[in-house]
């Protein structure tokens, strides 16, 4: 997205929604990840992993005129829906913010706001120029990174 | 091919296998509600996972789901899902006392669970009893909030969003109440084939 606007994705459980920006160059990019590896370095959706989505992401930004540098981000997801109940995948939540947090150390980009884990669904969406990431649960509860 | 296009044939019989389950399902609701439950399934189909979340009513529509994995010769997921009307109708009668819109406690996700499990164990059997294959059901998880977000698990173990799921709508009355239940069966990755080949394979030669 360029200049003014807003990036929306819904109903957000286990996965986590990525944004990377750029706020001088009014950039942002926003990807929702499913899945915390992907399972070969080639594919088709590399939007889906923590690891392939975040340099998809990052690759994106450059074509379209960011600096490297400037590059922040926000992230929010990472719920565990199902509780009382131990099946390790049901955990995909965790491991999924675990994954998007270390593949963003990784390439050195700042972390500016996070509203991860519990047990809620969320929507989420970005908006520029003001640069906050509001999220909203079923249950209409509000918050703003 | 597309492999979700299936003929007028394999359709008729989609919907028979499912009113065999709806069939099973309906003698357990019957004991546990007391009175004539009466199933009908009012649509049978295969349908590729992004369409499960229209299905329901879109995104961030507020859903119970039960979810249940499924282990042994076919590996895949499970969900039931109920609108929250439907959902509080069937509360109401499952249990006596209960104050009509209080919000969900102890009792309630326990009893949802066990409607997820009576639904979806019906359609095991019907599968195991068509196709041969031994399953084994995990137990219920419940959860009510928006409908991507207590379905996105479907996704795991290598199912992509461009499998195939398969879809049964059923209606279940009881005391001249209406209560609409979707099962979808999303099998994993392996057992997709498997799985979905056993079952043409029946319907056609059935």
């Amino acid at each position: 997205m360029r200049g003014p606007g807003r990036l929306v994705t819904a109903g957000l459980g286990s996965c986590v929604g990525v944004v990377i920006y750029d706020a001088e160059a009014r950039l942002a990019g926003l990807a929702h990840v499913m899945l915390p590896g992907s399972p070969s370095p080639v594919t088709n959706v590399p939007q889906k992993y923590a690891d392939t989505a975040i340099d998809w992401l990052v690759r994106e930004m450059m074509r379209a005129g960011a600096s490297r540098l400037r590059l922040r981000a926000k992230y929010a997801g990472g719920a565990q829906m199902f509780q009382g109940v131990k099946m390790e995948a049901l955990r995909i939540g965790e491991r999924n913010v675990q994954a998007v947090q270390k593949e963003l150390a990784d390439r050195g980009i700042l972390v500016e706001g996070t509203d991860v884990g519990g047990h809620q669904g969320r929507t989420v969406w970005f908006e520029m120029p003001s640069c906050l990431l509001t999220v909203r649960t079923a249950r209409g509860d509000m918050r703003m990174l | 091919m597309n492999p979700y296009d299936l003929s007028a044939a394999d359709l008729d019989a989609l919907r028979e296998f499912g009113n065999i389950g709806a069939g099973h399902a309906a003698t357990a609701f019957s004991t546990l509600l007391g009175g004539v439950v009466r199933m009908s399934v009012t649509d049978a189909r295969l349908c590729p996972f992004g369409e499960v979340v229209e299905v329901v009513g879109g995104s961030d529509t507020l859903v119970i789901a039960v979810y249940i994995r499924i282990e042994g010769e076919i590996e895949g997921n499970m969900f039931v899902v109920l609108s929250p009307e439907s959902a509080e109708r069937l509360l109401n009668q499952l249990i006596p006392g209960r104050t009509p819109g209080d919000p969900y406690g102890e009792m309630e996700y326990s009893a949802l669970g066990e409607v997820g499990n009576i639904l979806s164990g019906a359609y095991v059997a019907a599968i195991s009893d068509l196709c041969g294959f031994r399953m084994t059901q995990s137990i219920p998880a419940v959860a009510m909030d928006m409908a991507s977000a207590l379905l996105d698990i479907g996704l795991m173990y290598g199912s992509g969003e461009d499998n195939q799921v398969l879809l049964i709508s059923t209606r279940l009355t009881h005391g001249g109440r209406e209560i609409q239940a979707y099962f979808f069966l999303l099998p994993d990755f392996h057992s997709s084939s498997e799985l979905f080949d056993n079952l043409r394979g029946k319907m056609s030669s059935g």
